[in-house]
């Protein structure tokens, strides 16, 4: 069964992120970027991370999401007119990543050590909320406060920034 | 106390004064003048100190440099027969001519500035004198070539002065650039520097390299001793102050070189060719500036030519090879009766008012009696009058001369005939006959303080050749100073009939002229040497600095220093187009750039 | 059952189409979502380590702590970079790219 959850989900994800560099409305390229958000959620469930899903969900998809929706409203952004096509950097860009994705693939599949299965866990009935949060303020508490003074200076530079000038 | 201490407060005593002189007594006359006296008179007893002390020592000061066995440079004090024997000489000479100079300088300008450049000069000397290696006589060569131009420039006002010092201290630099040759010469073949060591090893060199080792040490005596052809920076020497001629440029600095040659003297007879050359430079230096010193009008003039041609004969004595004191004995002679020459001839000028020409004297014996007897015993004994200590050093060297080496010994001749006719003309013009000019007329004898030095020079002048001297400041350990064996009688007599001649020729010419009977334009030019001297460095030395220029100029600038200056430029501006204020253009070379990056890792791993 | 290797790929894979997205989108809004889409990927990856990789079948948590971490920055980011494209819209009144182009030679 996990390996159908995994194969479903990643499948979704790959397809929704794909179509957000396709499509050519932003509305909809940021609403299929929700939908592989939530598609990489189940993932990280199906890896036992499940707070971390949690989180990606309401932090990601709910809230920079949105910020994200209401820069584009804000905006006014229609389609976006479709302008000569710039036929060396589309080149380059198909290259660049096509040559990342074989290099990917080469890497990934030499390494034998990456080939194993899903190693059990020891006690599974714990939830790793628990577990995070130990190990969140024993050994990264201090990170942990300059992430905070961090979303400080952000939000103040936010303000900072949007401002319009007073004259 | 322990008598290393003694010769390193010897040493560092006047250097001390010399500082003290210059921050501390600009304006305090008496202050700077006795700072240099108490100096000299330290290294007055410090020398006697170490002279009676009978102990041959080498204290080593500390290792300079030191790079393994086969480079050190140690800095250390040699006290053994020889230097004691110089220290002494310098030693005493030094505090009279400082007394002298209280007197002489009482209304010059920069007194602070003279007394400071002696006290330097008596540190630099005293190095010298009691160096133990070839790098450390070099450096103390070269201070006392610095001392010297900050003391001939001392009127530094007048342009002869200051072009005076500037070419005694180039003229100079020509000789030490063969020094230095010499000394990595000798280090190459030795592996040493200390006099010790590459003295006893000049039995292990080659012939061609002990001969070409020792001319190339023998320039900086050509240099410093002022011997043909480096020797026309010591007439103009004089532009500085009289006792600075008589300390420097009479007694003590220009006998270095001499000093050098004795010190290396086991070299110097190993190789047969070098002392020839030495020899030779050293006679014809002794005729020719005999030859020059008739021609003078300059009374420090004539006193300049006649210790260029002294010093030839001491070069001369070296060369000869007998032994280390021979040249030594005249250097050890000289330097008492040219110092007391010198500083008559000052008192003389002095009571001139500074009038340096000899043809506005005259009669001054009357005038100033006291100098004129402390002359006449200097005069008396360079002129080689017998029993005086001139003719004792003087007559050695044309001894063994005959015995060595025949055609030396006609020229040493000539050139002892030549000394007194030159000095008996300066004798008869300057003190003799009537007085030619009002200041003459007017002229007074020189206060005590002067007087008295030249009363102290006059009796070692007299008597310093004496046997009893002779065996006290030269021991056999030095070398020989015997006369030679089967020497004929009627050498003695041509030594006689030389001083006689040269002063009945002289009495005979100059009996009261009021003018120069003889008046030879080749002597007066000082046979053209300075003329050709000046075309040969404004054309052939001009020339070629401005080939030089031109090669600096064009290539070393144009196209090493500008040239990759513009290539960086040029790369720069190039690379300027890679910016094209694209987002997605920097995306992709960042992308690219980790691709690559990627690539190299994967395929190196 | 996934491998490792299967959960690698999909992050390299999401990797790729974020990177495709920043290079071959003109609008700067599309950009910054693919940027986050990369963000995205590089934290599945960093799960998936922390998953396969046991010690005495007990995770090690620190590679979960710096997704949470991740997280955080790459939210604060988003503000102030879509503080930064609003100001940028009211100087220029465009968003496509090609228009932002005064930082040349």
């Amino acid at each position: 069964m996990l390996t159908a959850a995994f194969w479903f989900f990643a499948t979704l994800m790959i397809a929704f992120g794909v179509s957000v560099v396709l499509l050519r409305n932003p509305i909809s390229c940021a609403m299929c970027l929700v939908m592989s958000f939530i598609a990489l959620a189940a993932l990280f469930i199906t890896l036992d991370a499940t707070f971390i899903g949690i989180i990606q969900i309401l932090v990601y998809a709910g809230a920079v999401m949105v910020l994200f929706l209401f820069i584009i409203m804000l905006l006014d952004l229609r389609t976006e007119e479709s302008r000569r096509l710039n036929v060396g950097a589309t080149v380059g860009g198909v290259l660049v990543v096509s040559g990342f994705i074989t290099f990917l693939v080469k890497v990934v599949t030499s390494d034998p050590s990456f080939a194993q299965k899903l190693p059990p866990l020891a006690n599974p009935q714990i939830p790793d909320v628990k577990l995070i949060g130990m190990t969140l303020f024993h050994t990264f508490w201090l990170p942990f406060e300059v992430i905070g003074a961090l979303l400080l200076v952000a939000t103040v530079g936010v303000i900072v920034l949007s401002k319009k000038s007073l004259r | 106390m322990h008598l290393s201490l003694i010769a390193w407060i010897t040493l560092i005593v006047p250097l001390v004064a010399a500082a003290l002189i210059l921050l501390v007594t600009r304006t305090n006359k008496p202050l700077a003048a006795g700072l240099a006296i108490l100096s000299s008179l330290l290294v007055f007893i410090g020398a006697w100190i170490l002279f009676l002390g009978h102990t041959d020592a080498d204290y080593l000061g500390f290792n300079w440099i030191d790079l393994g066995k086969n480079f050190s440079i140690p800095f250390g004090l040699a006290i053994e027969p020889l230097s004691r024997t110089m220290l002494v000489i310098v030693a005493s000479i030094a505090p009279l001519v400082f007394i002298f100079s209280l007197g002489y300088m009482k209304d010059e300008e920069g007194y602070w500035r003279y007394f400071a450049g002696l006290a330097l000069f008596l540190f630099s000397m005293l190095g010298i004198v009691m160096a133990d290696n070839l790098v450390m006589i070099y450096i103390f060569w070269e201070l006392v070539g610095v001392s010297s131009y900050i003391l001939i420039g001392h009127y530094f006002r007048k342009d002869s002065a200051a072009d005076a010092a500037k070419q005694a201290f180039l003229v100079n630099r020509i000789g030490d650039f063969g020094f230095m040759l010499g000394i990595l010469f000798i280090w190459l073949a030795t592996h040493s520097i200390t006099f010790s060591a590459i003295n006893s090893s000049a039995s292990n060199l080659s012939n061609l390299g002990l001969a070409i080792g020792v001319v190339l040490i023998f320039c900086g005596t050509v240099g410093k001793s002022a011997q043909f052809p480096l020797h026309v920076w010591l007439p103009n020497s004089m532009e500085g102050p009289t006792p600075v001629s008589s300390l420097l440029h009479a007694a003590t600095m220009v006998a270095a070189g001499v000093y050098l040659l004795t010190r290396i003297f086991p070299l110097l007879a190993a190789s047969p060719d070098a002392s020839e050359i030495v020899v030779w430079i050293g006679a014809i230096t002794a005729l020719g500036a005999g030859f020059l010193a008739i021609g003078q009008d300059d009374i420090k003039g004539i006193l300049a030519y006649s210790t260029i041609s002294q010093l030839g004969y001491m070069v001369a004595g070296a060369g000869l090879a007998v032994s280390a004191a021979l040249p030594m004995f005249h250097l050890f002679t000289h330097a008492f009766f040219k110092c007391l020459l010198f500083l008559s001839a000052g008192s003389v000028i002095l009571g001139m008012h500074h009038e340096q020409n000899i043809w506005k004297m005259g009669g001054l014996k009357n005038k100033m009696p006291l100098t004129f007897l402390a002359y006449m015993a200097g005069m008396l004994a360079l002129s080689g009058c017998p029993g005086l200590s001139g003719s004792f050093s003087k007559d050695l060297i044309m001894a063994h001369a005959w015995e060595h080496h025949q055609a030396i010994f006609w020229v040493l001749v000539a050139g002892a005939a030549l000394t007194p006719f030159y000095m008996a003309r300066q004798a008869s013009v300057v003190f003799f006959g009537s007085p030619r000019s009002e200041h003459a007329k007017h002229a007074h004898e020189s206060p005590l303080v002067m007087v008295l030095p030249l009363f102290l020079l006059a009796l070692p002048a007299i008597g310093a050749g004496w046997p009893f001297f002779k065996h006290i400041f030269f021991p056999e350990t030095i070398g020989t100073l015997e006369e030679p064996d089967h020497l004929p009688h009627f050498v003695e007599l041509i030594f006689l009939g030389a001083f006689v001649l040269g002063i009945a020729l002289a009495f005979a010419l100059y009996r009261n002229p009021a003018k120069d009977p003889l008046r030879i334009p080749l002597l007066t030019n000082r046979f053209y040497i300075d003329a050709i001297y000046d075309w040969a460095v404004a054309n052939i030395q001009g020339g070629f600095a401005r080939v030089c220029s031109f090669f600096d100029r064009w290539f070393i600038n144009g196209i090493l220093v500008q040239g990759s200056a513009s290539a960086i430029w040029f790369l720069g501006f190039c690379l300027r187009f890679l910016q094209v204020g694209n987002l997605q253009a920097y995306a992709f070379f960042f992308g690219a750039g980790v691709l690559g990056l990627i690539y190299v890792l994967f395929t190196v791993h | 059952m996934p491998t490792l290797a299967n959960y690698l790929i999909a992050s390299g894979l999401l990797f790729a189409v974020g990177l495709g997205g920043v290079m071959l989108r003109r609008s700067i809004i599309v950009i910054f979502m693919s940027l986050e889409m990369m963000l995205s990927a590089a934290n599945l990856s960093l799960v998936a380590f922390s998953r396969y990789g046991l010690i005495n079948g007990h995770q090690n948590y620190d590679a979960q702590i710096l997704v949470f971490f991740i997280i955080t920055v790459a939210a604060a980011e988003v503000a102030v970079g879509l503080a930064i494209i609003v100001s940028l819209y009211r100087a220029r009144q465009t968003t496509h790219v090609e228009d932002l182009d005064t930082l040349k030679f």
